[in-house]
């Protein structure tokens, strides 16, 4: 199989649908909470009454601006709403608000780093605005339908073919969901359905003039679904050419479960959309001065903020991916750093300790740890030598559980680094005078037992002893 | 004093006098229609809905306003509502079974506008099912018939709005408008109707038809009244993003019976062979009366009307095939039994769709499916700007144009049920002014040989509302004709 993969090349775009933060819906007042009861964020306008019309949420513009900035598109001055008519139960209107022959960002890219190599641009057909649908709930013996989602605003970001694996998907889903949680334009919860992903896959010979025939995936609500999906799309149509046979264009759903595609009924699918201008919105029109307006609000983005980690603080490609994925874990970071001497000490430190207790709690890092003022004075005591980095990491244990501040933590629990030479140096003497044996085997040439010795000493110490200190003195009397 | 049995027969503004002078009360006056309706309404059928608890609620209330003082002009006037508007708690079935016991959990933007001025809502009248027709015979609820001969029909859609204001069956009505719909019906009634400027009244809470067509208005006796309804429901609507934020005027001030140097245009395609010539007899007799009034007429030409009727029909039905596709069983309506969806779309809407409204939504599928869109809907779209410059450049040689409402008077009932083209044809004067978004009124100015109403349209330019209610006023104040009630 490895060599039969070897002679083809995956040829893989992507489109992706995210809800927009806002508060309310995209055409009516309607709350956009996620977790309400049943039918309970909805009105006429959103349940699709009869004589009901949409009016445009500002925010919805504005952020699907911000999202099409933070990808490098154009802005359209002037784009126009469509309706697309598909009967469905969970779509009120049967027809969706959207955008189709004028969306109202178009081109763009997005730069992923892919396989840990040279950064790679991802160009963007286009992002438009959409409203979304409700939600079928199916029962033993009825099928129910949730509206709360019906008319949640959307936007869908479609890249051009320009992704070659698994990896590169999923490179460019995470680094498109970051940019997303940074300009606040999207939470990016997958397991809410707010950030959802359909898949065009297509395999051909290497060396082929054209890409090969395509498939739809569409269900995918993970990273890891999408990246199992692709996988086991491209290995079925490399198996299916290689036997001869041919791939048919289709859409086809993820099993999760089985952890396999299967093609949808066409008459799941095969739907004739008849779009065309919605005459209930007047077209949308961005003034150049608003798109300015936005471009000023615009924050710092992640491959921004990562290339200036790399230049300032001489960090690596990988901390600096790993400090910058979220906002609020960069902005910690950073907000460690006054005082500080090495930019790495914190670094290390988010990287360890703050994202560890972020995962083991689920909670954001504001939630999560002290606040980065505390964290700070802990390493500043570090770096001072006051105290050392175990007994920075037991006050930190400590400071989770009680909240309280640094400084108080250390002096409770008596933390402070024993950085006094004689006090050392005589706590030195007595480890070695105790310990003849392997004071001759280390003058033999043992170099290993150094750390024994030092370990010895700390354990006098009670761990308090600053180390460098013990180093230096026994390098000296260890000596022969 | 006018007796009890004579008020409904009052104009708005004649009444509204009285109530506030505290002669009558909306409580007698509201008693008057709703025995009138009484009385007729087993010959006319003008309602779907009669609303005779609620509304002699809001005569009391009314009446309460009124005593206390500064009470607005509607205040206490009982009027008709043509049953595609939502109105709270009250049955709105758009003349179709589908949504036969349809009561929706909201008021309708001009609804909600004259509950605040005080109106009394005596009915929701009767109509072609979702506006489609130009008889009322599309209705669900059996047809309208005309007032003035039971034997012939309302016009329509808002053939019940039309019919119970020329009955006295209440002072005044809202219909609406997507391609004749006011004015036909006022014509064939003998009554009043004014469709506005696109987007000068909301459109929220009105069932649509063709969005970029539909249009609310009023009916009414006269001219006036038709003004003082008009103002109290124009206006901008935060919930409807179509409608201007112009201010609105007080277009009973415009009517001030002078239309010296007035220049009328009159345009030659709208004089065609085959038109009774009763219709063009009286509309020609209203030209000269104009003239000598002290306006001048302008021989004008609108060159693409021949291509209005197709137009209208392709982007109408367009724009109806999505409107409509909500109507599907599964959050209100009437709901068919059915083992799947599919089939419990398709069952309910075959029962529940009339035979014009299915005729209306495949023309307009057809309209809109790949590989017609640009031949149908897109060509369409690009006539409908020819038609708007034509009105463009006429309006640049006159203030306002003259033509016939409808080449003939009220025909009989099931005449043209059979022969849709031929139905179609009723709207020939009155689409393109939806197509242009023009303002339009219709009044009358002649009766012919079996007595039965001759209508005459009075277009402006955009916004232009003042001016033509203005001609309006002027040519009914002037006595040119004596308008009948009809003896029922």
């Amino acid at each position: 199989m490895g060599m039969k993969h070897e002679n083809y090349e995956t040829v893989i775009g992507l489109e992706v649908h995210t809800h927009l933060m806002t508060k309310s819906k995209l055409f009516c007042g309607c709350s956009t909470e996620f977790g309400r009861a049943p039918n309970e964020n909805v009105c006429p306008v959103c349940m699709g009454m009869p004589g009901v019309l949409p009016v445009l949420n500002r925010r919805v513009v504005e952020l699907a601006v911000r999202t099409g900035l933070a990808a490098h598109c154009e802005i359209a001055p002037r784009s126009v709403f469509d309706r697309k008519s598909y009967f469905y139960p969970d779509l009120p209107k049967n027809y969706q608000i959207s955008q189709y022959e004028t969306p109202v960002c178009k081109g763009g890219y997005i730069e992923i780093a892919a396989d840990g190599g040279a950064p790679k641009k991802i160009r963007l057909v286009r992002i438009h605005i959409e409203e979304d649908a409700g939600k079928n709930v199916h029962e033993a013996n009825a099928s129910l339908v949730d509206f709360n989602r019906s008319c949640v605003p959307l936007i869908e970001i479609v890249s051009e073919p320009d992704l070659r694996s698994a990896d590169d998907a999923g490179a460019y889903l995470r680094e498109l969901r970051s940019i997303l949680r940074y300009i606040e334009a999207s939470d990016g919860r997958m397991e809410e359905g707010s950030f959802r992903c359909d898949v065009n896959v297509s395999v051909h010979k290497r060396g082929a003039a054209e890409f090969g025939v395509r498939t739809e995936i569409k269900n995918l609500n993970s990273f890891r679904f999408v990246e199992k999906a692709i996988d086991y799309e491209v290995n079925r149509q490399i198996e299916l050419l290689e036997a001869g046979g041919r791939v048919a264009q289709e859409t086809h759903l993820w099993d999760p479960v089985r952890e396999q595609t299967r093609p949808m009924r066409s008459k799941e699918f095969a739907n004739d959309y008849r779009y065309f201008p919605e005459p209930d919105l007047p077209p949308l029109i961005v003034p150049p001065a608003m798109v300015e307006e936005i471009r000023r609000g615009m924050p710092e983005l992640p491959a921004e903020r990562r290339a200036r980690y790399i230049r300032e603080f001489g960090l690596g490609a990988y901390e600096a991916a790993v400090l910058t994925a979220e906002r609020e874990t960069a902005d910690y970071f950073e907000a460690l750093l006054p005082g500080l001497e090495s930019a790495r000490t914190a670094a290390n430190w988010v990287m360890t300790e703050v994202l560890r207790v972020a995962n083991e709690t689920g909670k954001p890092i504001a939630e999560a740890v002290p606040a980065a003022h505390e964290i700070g004075a802990l390493l500043k005591m570090v770096e001072a030598q006051k105290i050392s980095l175990s007994a920075a990491k037991a006050a930190f244990a400590a400071m989770l559980k009680s909240g309280a501040g640094a400084e108080a933590t250390v002096a409770e629990l008596g933390l402070a680094q024993v950085s006094d030479t004689d006090t050392i140096a005589a706590a030195c003497d007595a480890v070695i005078a105790a310990e003849p044996a392997k004071l001759a085997e280390y003058r033999g040439g043992r170099d290993k037992l150094f750390g024994f010795f030092v370990g010895q000493v700390m354990k006098a110490m009670g761990g308090k002893a600053n180390p460098k200190i013990i180093n230096e003195l026994l390098k000296r009397k260890l000596a022969p | 004093m006018a007796t009890s049995a004579e008020l409904n027969r009052l104009t708005i503004a004649d009444a509204a006098a009285r109530l506030r002078k505290r002669e009558i009360s909306s409580l007698e006056l509201t008693r008057a229609c709703l025995a009138r309706i009484a009385a007729v309404e087993p010959r006319l059928n003008s309602f779907i809905t009669v609303t005779e608890k609620d509304a002699l609620a809001q005569a009391l209330a009314a009446d309460r306003r009124l005593g206390a003082g500064d009470a607005p002009a509607l205040c206490g006037i009982p009027l008709g509502i043509k049953d595609i508007y939502a109105t709270k708690g009250v049955a709105t079935t758009c003349a179709s079974k589908i949504l036969k016991d349809f009561v929706p959990p909201f008021d309708a933007t001009v609804i909600a506008k004259l509950r605040a001025d005080g109106a009394v809502f005596v009915g929701k009248t009767n109509m072609d099912e979702f506006a489609m027709g130009s008889s009322t015979e599309n209705s669900a609820f059996g047809p309208t018939m005309n007032p003035h001969d039971l034997s012939r029909v309302a016009g329509g859609s808002s053939g019940g709005s039309a019919a119970a204001v020329a009955a006295g069956e209440c002072l005044g009505a809202l219909g609406t408008d997507t391609g004749g719909s006011i004015r036909e019906p006022a014509s064939f009634c003998g009554v009043v109707g004014i469709k506005p400027t696109y987007s000068r009244v909301s459109r929220y809470g009105v069932v649509a038809y063709a969005s970029s067509l539909d249009q609310v208005g009023p009916f009414a006796r006269s001219v006036r009244d038709t003004a003082i309804l008009l103002r109290s429901i124009a206006g901008h609507d935060p919930r409807d993003s179509t409608c201007s934020a112009r201010p609105v005027p007080d277009y009973e001030r415009a009517l001030t019976g002078d239309v010296a140097g007035l220049r009328i245009g009159v345009p030659r395609e709208y004089f065609v062979e085959g038109m009774e010539p009763a219709v063009e007899h009286a509309v020609r007799a209203a030209l000269k009366r104009y003239q000598a009034m002290g306006a001048t007429t302008i021989d004008i030409s609108l060159p693409h009307t021949a291509y209005a009727i197709a137009c209208y029909y392709l982007v109408a039905t367009a724009e109806a095939s999505a409107n409509l596709a909500r109507y599907d069983g599964i959050r209100y309506g009437a709901r068919a039994a059915a083992e799947d969806t599919i089939t419990l779309y398709e069952k309910t809407r075959a029962q529940g769709f009339g035979a014009e409204v299915k005729r209306r939504i495949m023309l307009g599928t057809f309209a809109l499916s790949t590989g017609y869109y640009d031949a149908y809907y897109l060509k369409a779209m690009k006539v409908r700007t020819l038609i708007r410059r034509d009105f463009e450049r006429a309006f640049e040689k006159c203030d306002v144009i003259v033509t016939p409402v409808a080449p003939a008077t009220a025909f009989k009932l099931g005449e043209k049920m059979n022969d849709p083209l031929t139905m179609y044809l009723s709207d020939i004067f009155t689409i393109s002014v939806n197509l242009a978004g023009l303002p339009g009124l219709a009044l009358p100015c002649g009766y012919d040989s079996s007595n039965l109403p001759i209508g005459m349209q009075i277009i402006g330019a955009p916004f232009a509302e003042e001016a033509i209610l203005r001609a309006g006023d002027a040519f009914e104040r002037s006595g040119a004709i004596a308008t009948r009630s009809p003896a029922l």
